[in-house]
């Protein structure tokens, strides 16, 4: 394959996978795997909006998962109110007005707190992120009107023409053809001046700033498109699960975003759906390996504590290893395995 | 005066008890290059750093150009027409040495909110940036990491930056500092062919340099200064001496 470098090829062959192997797994009576395949992909998209922000900005914004969460509610509030009567002026199904409200107030969300986030740096930055995205995640609890904390089922999937999303395989397409979009876009962002500047800025704010750039408002565009990005993948994420509660926002779905990120590699295209790959793999693959294992460890535990043993559920101890060792020995992530040493 | 492009008038800033300028007056004429010399812990740094921005005075007026920018914003004063570089290397490392020049190059074509087009395909800056390169002697360096190269090297890259911003004044922090002599004679070479045609504040700490360049020189001690004049004027004054070599 001369020519091509081994990232392009890496980006063929995910790319590609996730584009053939879902309609494999409905004719092989896997519609399981339809299922996490689209999950995947949501996450990559929102994953890739948080690169943009957190890999080539380096703002490491720990409260990415708010915007999932309101653009989850930006369809199943509408949909509500379509349903069961009340606020006339959001009452809808209709996906591209859902999709506006979801990235719109997105992108709005992101630029009120971004505008205060970003008058802190380091540590600071981090914690107000994340206080915002709390703040979100307690607001919905306190609405019970649309489910608090039990959550919102969405009854009614967005209308959109042409396509029906009520098919899981429409769906998924729908999800994967955004993920190539927003990659695209990211790439073409962080290639331009603006990402020239972005990039300088995360080497060298002292720097960019003696050149005459006022980074602040940099930053803060760049947020707010990650922000109405986020915004959008949660609009997929609620007509994916039909149902939606303030757990989508709660700090560890933040955390977990900064994983596939850090995981996969930052600042790279590929590298935040690598991450999600990997976790929704690792996630799905541990815990078949520890059903597998539960027998050979059950006797014992049942001997000693009198309780059948359910070894699946504690995935989380596994895959904490994995992500520890990834951190520690790979430099750069899936993405600087993949590229190699250079220099 | 009436060549004056920058005027510094009774500057003042003390951290807790320190005074580290202490009422400076200083004026940078036209196309002159104005050296600032001093011993250690003169002040020279905390000085340069509020001409350019980075920390504000507590009582004193900046003018530039006949306008008043002692409260400015470090950026505002970049787009003004003040360009630095700095005594501690400040580069983005992980970039290649031709992106960061073409960052400067960048900055003073309008707004850099361009989404679009792929910055590196924006030939007029590109090729701005590597005739500023070539003109520090480091165009054979473009695409390498700037990490990767030297210090000697990233010192030239601080003024092929500076120069790239085309700005009206010039403040150039120690650029020999931490130079070995071939390094330092190349940069005074450097420094000479700019001499001119450029209005250049220079904060240094190389004597030789220093009396090899300037026109006129001014000497901080204790964030004062005790003296302006050309360099046979201040070789041959007794405050300075007397800051240099101690008691008589």
């Amino acid at each position: 394959m001369a020519g091509l470098s081994r990232t392009a090829l890496a980006t063929i062959v995910l790319l590609g996978l996730l584009a053939v192997l879902p309609p494999i797994f409905v004719w092989t009576g896997n519609a399981f795997y339809v299922d996490l395949a689209t999950r995947l992909v949501i996450l990559g998209i929102a994953a890739t909006s948080l690169n943009l922000i957190l890999g080539y900005g380096g703002l490491i914004s720990f409260g990415h998962a708010a915007f999932l969460g309101i653009g989850a509610y930006g369809v199943g509030i509408p949909a509500y109110h379509a349903i069961f009567g009340g606020f006339p002026a959001v009452a809808s199904f209709n996906g591209f007005f859902q999709v506006l409200l979801s990235t719109g107030v997105a992108a709005l969300f992101a630029l009120i707190t971004g505008a205060i986030c970003l008058r802190t740096k380091g540590v600071y930055f981090i914690m107000i992120t994340m206080a915002f995205a709390q703040m979100v995640y307690y607001f919905f609890v306190s609405l019970s009107t649309y489910g608090a904390d039990d959550g919102l089922v969405i009854n009614m999937r967005s209308e959109v023409p042409l396509i029906d999303l009520n098919a899981p395989l429409q769906l998924y397409y729908l999800c994967f053809a955004s993920l190539v979009a927003a990659m695209l876009i990211v790439r073409t962002i962080v290639n331009s001046r603006f990402g020239m500047v972005l990039q300088g800025a995360k080497g060298n704010p002292e720097r960019m700033v003696s050149m005459g750039y006022n980074i602040f408002r940099y930053r803060l565009t760049a947020y707010v498109i990650s922000g109405a990005m986020a915004g959008y993948a949660g609009a997929l994420l609620g007509n994916f699960t039909t149902f939606i509660s303030p757990d989508m926002m709660d700090w560890t779905r933040s955390g977990e975003l900064m994983f596939m990120v850090i995981l996969g590699g930052a600042a790279t295209t590929l590298g935040p759906v690598m991450g999600a790959t990997l976790f929704i793999v690792l996630e799905e693959v541990l815990q078949i390996v520890l059903d597998w294992l539960e027998p050979v460890a059950e006797p014992a535990y049942t001997a000693l504590t009198g309780r059948d043993l359910q070894l699946e559920v504690y995935w989380h101890l596994p895959f904490g290893i994995v992500l520890i060792l990834v951190v520690l020995f790979v430099r750069g992530g899936l993405m600087g395995l993949i590229r190699g040493r250079r220099d | 005066m009436p060549g004056a492009i920058l005027k510094v008038e009774g500057l003042n800033k003390s951290f807790g008890g320190i005074k580290a300028t202490d009422d400076v007056n200083l004026s940078v004429e036209e196309n002159e290059l104005h050296a600032i010399i001093g011993p250690n812990g003169a002040g020279k740094t905390t000085l340069i750093a509020q001409l350019s921005g980075q920390q504000m005075p507590d009582a004193g007026r900046v003018i530039f150009r006949g306008r008043d920018i002692t409260r400015a914003a470090a950026h505002r004063r970049a787009r003004l027409g003040i360009a630095r570089s700095f005594q501690i290397t400040s580069l983005v490392m992980d970039m290649s040495v031709l992106d960061n020049v073409a960052l400067a190059v960048q900055a003073r074509h309008g707004h850099s909110f361009r989404f679009l087009r792929p910055a590196r395909k924006v030939a007029p800056i590109r090729d701005a940036a590597m005739a500023y390169l070539a003109e520090v002697g480091l165009e054979d360096r473009a695409e390498r990491p700037t990490v990767a190269l030297s210090h000697g090297e990233h010192r030239l890259m601080e003024i092929a930056i500076a120069l790239a911003a085309e700005a009206p004044l010039l403040l150039l922090d120690e650029p020999m500092a931490g130079l070995g002599a071939e390094e330092s004679a190349r940069m005074v070479a450097l420094l000479k062919g700019l001499k001119g045609s450029r209005t250049i504040l220079l904060i240094e700490h190389d004597m030789d340099a220093v009396f090899a360049l300037a026109d006129r020189i001014s000497v901080l001690v204790y964030g004062h200064v005790v003296a302006t004049g050309d360099p046979v004027s201040i070789r041959g004054n007794d405050a300075v001496r007397h800051a240099y070599l101690g008691e008589e």
